[in-house]
């Protein structure tokens, strides 16, 4: 057998040397042809790849950085501070020290609490239900997914304006007043903080559907004969085929609709700050992390140093999170 | 058949583009005047309601003769916009600023216009100047007063037998008798005052904000006791909340949702216009023995950005609107909305201000206006606003919060005096 080369002789077994096995062995490929890669895969890589790495770094690395080093100036409506400016990690120390912050990050822990289980139970919920029925199946998968082409805002002003203002004519006052009761400050009040009842389902209406549909992929990639299997050995329908076929089949699913919602509750804002918020400012309670900040950094305030200071002990916050819950569930481990 | 080459292609491409871009540039409104001369400045107004603003501005961009004003007319959050286009090159030259803060004077984004103003400085109301004034020289050039006032529809205080109140105890005992289940006594906002309210409860027990030897003016045991006051309006039930508008907007109060409502002199055309002559307004009822009547008056005012390229030009467009042109201000003030007009021999000659409610607004302006001071910083609004909420809708106790905003503001008043 012979190896390579364009020709001529070839010792049978050649000695080991460091010349690739190559047609043109042994010859230097010129610059541009080895920038360019086999088969120009190079070019291509980046002709394809190389807009959106630009648009990354320069969108979303390059104010990530400048973010960063913003977080140790004084910057007070600039975003070139001068050496001047330098607080080290001022910022830092007011920011873990501030009881706005650190409050919004215990109301951020209360809606996680809320949304995150409701969100969950309704979605599966709704995604069982679909997945049993046998005719008009499209039409309600529909239906329940459609709340999700909705803009949060749109549905906050729904929310605020139609469903839960406070006066007798809004719709939730409408209907205690058929039971006689009186008329609620929904958003308004905060002992009971109904406003928790308000922020809590539009969420849900807006984000169910698109779980549902999660649940409902992960409902059809299980194997019939598991359920046959299952009632072969007695498992009744209902409940315990639920409880040992169906739920541990969903196991992936769950993870990852799981890590989704915590990660959207993260990023809580538009509803939040079209329910509560009005010209004069947002009231302490039930403000998110990304309230705080953006009437910190971008607020009339402009203080750019202590917001960025706020979004760098945020982001460490969410990576923490997300890894704890990662390692916590096991995501990305091979199937035993 | 004819065929269509390369050149014919390129040709009529061209000229298309070069038609689109005409077209174009004759139907777009930038307000610009058509037979205007020299440098072109930009001129950024915030979104007024009221019919006919836009126009009339535009109109007075397009009548200056010595450079070209472009104004943009702009919706949504304004303040932010402004805050965010001055750390860029391409913001406004000339803008309305709610404002200027003292974190953009300090920070350099806007020009000293106290040339511009010194001349005719003894003719502004001064209340609404003096927040326009730091280090002895002037930021903005205030446009017009805006006033905010306690109006009370007659007929319903009369059935309830409730006089208009003189004193916050009367505003509390008479919003308590006025409030049922169809109606409240009293509308302060939605979220019960916490937002409109700001100083004007201190000021009517006698206090301030931040005293004229700069420190807090409010470290002191009748400030606790007066918002205490404001708390037992909520307490009562007799604020109305959750209207489907605001503080700002008359609805409610011509609705019927609410027999009193905080609200601006700008709403007053529209409740006369509703309700013919059944309300009358008042200033906040003062409170206590040292208590004054107190009404906030703001003054969105004219400014040059410091970054701009033609920042001469804009001071030169500036003065020329709001100093030269007193027709435009008189105008501007009266025309469209319904505001006090920022110079005082504006407002003295406006007929419109001489008589009824209007007269009587004008007057607690006069007597009793304050305005926030400008040492007042955002961070130190922010901590008061939510000391306020948590005090109004959770029943914390005044002294501690206010103890807490006091160190809070007493250390922000060290911070920007050492810029």
């Amino acid at each position: 057998m012979t190896v390579g080369g364009s020709g001529g002789a070839v010792a049978e077994h050649p000695p080991p040397s460091r010349t690739p096995a190559v047609p043109d062995a042994g010859r230097r490929r010129p610059l541009g042809a080895r920038l360019l890669g086999p088969q120009r895969r190079n070019l291509w890589f980046w002709a394809f790849v190389g807009p959106f790495a630009l648009g990354l770094g320069l969108f979303t690395y390059v104010p990530l950085a400048w973010s960063v080093y913003l977080s140790f100036f004084d910057a007070h409506n600039t975003v070139s501070p001068s050496g001047s400016d330098f607080v080290g990690l001022g910022n830092y120390t007011a920011m873990v020290t501030n009881e706005a912050f650190l409050g919004s990050l215990g109301t951020f822990a209360l809606f996680t609490v809320f949304i995150v289980p409701a969100t969950y139970a309704l979605s599966l919920g709704l995604a069982l239900m679909v997945n049993r029925l046998r005719i008009a199946q499209a039409f309600f998968r529909s239906v329940f997914f459609l709340p999700t082409a909705c803009s949060y805002v749109v549905a906050a002003v729904i929310w605020k304006l139609s469903i839960f203002n406070g006066v007798r004519f809004g719709l939730a006052n409408t209907v205690l007043g058929w039971f006689g009761a009186d008329g609620t400050a929904w958003l308004s009040t905060t002992d009971p903080p109904w406003y928790w009842l308000v922020i809590v389902t539009v969420r849900l209406w807006l984000q169910a559907g698109f779980y549902m549909i999660l649940f409902l992929a992960g409902l059809q990639r299980i194997s019939p004969q598991l359920y046959e299997a299952a009632a072969v050995d007695g498992a009744r329908p209902g409940w315990q085929t639920f409880r040992y076929v169906t739920f541990p089949q969903l196991r992936a699913t769950s993870v990852a609709v799981v890590l989704l919602l915590v990660i959207n509750a993260f990023q809580a804002f538009d509803e939040f700050y079209n329910l509560l918020s009005d010209a004069r400012g947002y009231p302490p309670y039930a403000r998110p992390p990304l309230v705080y900040l953006y009437y910190t950094a971008l607020g009339r305030d402009q203080n750019l140093g202590l917001g960025s200071a706020g979004a760098v002990i945020l982001a460490l916050i969410i990576a923490l999170a997300t890894v704890v819950q990662a390692r916590w569930f096991g995501l990305g481990r091979k199937e035993e | 058949m004819v065929e269509i080459g390369r050149r014919r292609v390129l040709a009529a491409a061209g000229g298309g583009a070069l038609a689109a871009g005409l077209a174009t540039a004759c139907g777009s409104n930038t307000g610009r005047g058509g037979g205007s001369s020299g440098p072109e400045i930009r001129q950024w107004y915030h979104q007024y309601g009221e019919p006919g603003a836009e126009r009339a501005v535009k109109r007075y961009a397009a009548a200056y003769r010595k450079a070209e004003v472009s104004v943009q007319w702009r919706p949504g959050d304004y303040d932010r916009q402004t805050a965010a286009a001055l750390l860029t090159d391409s913001g406004p030259d000339v803008f309305e600023a709610n404002g200027p803060l003292l974190e953009q004077i300090q920070g350099g984004q806007v020009a000293d216009l106290t040339e511009v103003v010194e001349p005719v400085k003894d003719d502004f109301h001064q209340a609404a100047l003096a927040p326009k004034i730091w280090q002895d020289k002037v930021w903005g050039i205030p446009q017009v007063v805006d006033v905010q006032l306690l109006y009370y529809r007659k007929s319903l205080l009369r059935d309830a037998g409730v006089e208009p109140p003189r004193t916050l105890d009367e505003l509390v005992d008479g919003a308590k008798k006025l409030s049922g289940r169809k109606s409240k006594g009293l509308f302060l906002g939605n979220d019960g005052g916490v937002g409109v309210l700001g100083g004007t409860p201190l000021f009517a027990a006698g206090l301030s904000l931040i005293t004229e030897d700069g420190k807090a003016g409010f470290d002191d045991p009748a400030a606790a006791r007066t918002l205490g006051k404001i708390r037992q309006l909520y307490a009562d039930k007799s604020l109305l909340l959750g209207a489907p508008t605001d503080w700002s907007d008359p609805a409610a109060f011509i609705q019927g949702l609410t027999a009193m409502q905080w609200s601006g002199l700008w709403a007053l055309p529209q409740i006369e216009k509703a309700l013919g002559d059944d309300f009358g307004v008042l200033p906040f009822p003062k409170d206590g023995s040292g208590g004054k009547p107190s009404v906030q008056v703001g003054a969105y005012a004219c400014a040059v950005s410091a970054r701009s390229k033609r920042q001469a030009a804009a001071k030169t467009f500036a003065k020329w609107l709001w100093v030269d042109r007193t027709d435009y201000q008189q105008d501007f003030a009266l025309s469209y909305g319904f505001h006090i007009p920022a110079r005082i021999s504006l407002a003295k000659k406006a007929e419109q201000l001489r008589q009824g409610p209007a007269a009587d607004a004008v007057r607690f302006a006069t007597d009793h206006g304050y305005a926030e001071p400008l040492l007042w910083t955002t961070a130190d609004r922010t901590a008061y606003q939510d000391a306020l909420s948590r005090i109004i809708k959770d029943g914390a106790n005044p002294e501690s919060e206010l103890k807490t905003v006091v160190r809070k503001v007493n250390a922000e008043l060290q911070r920007v005096k050492k810029k």
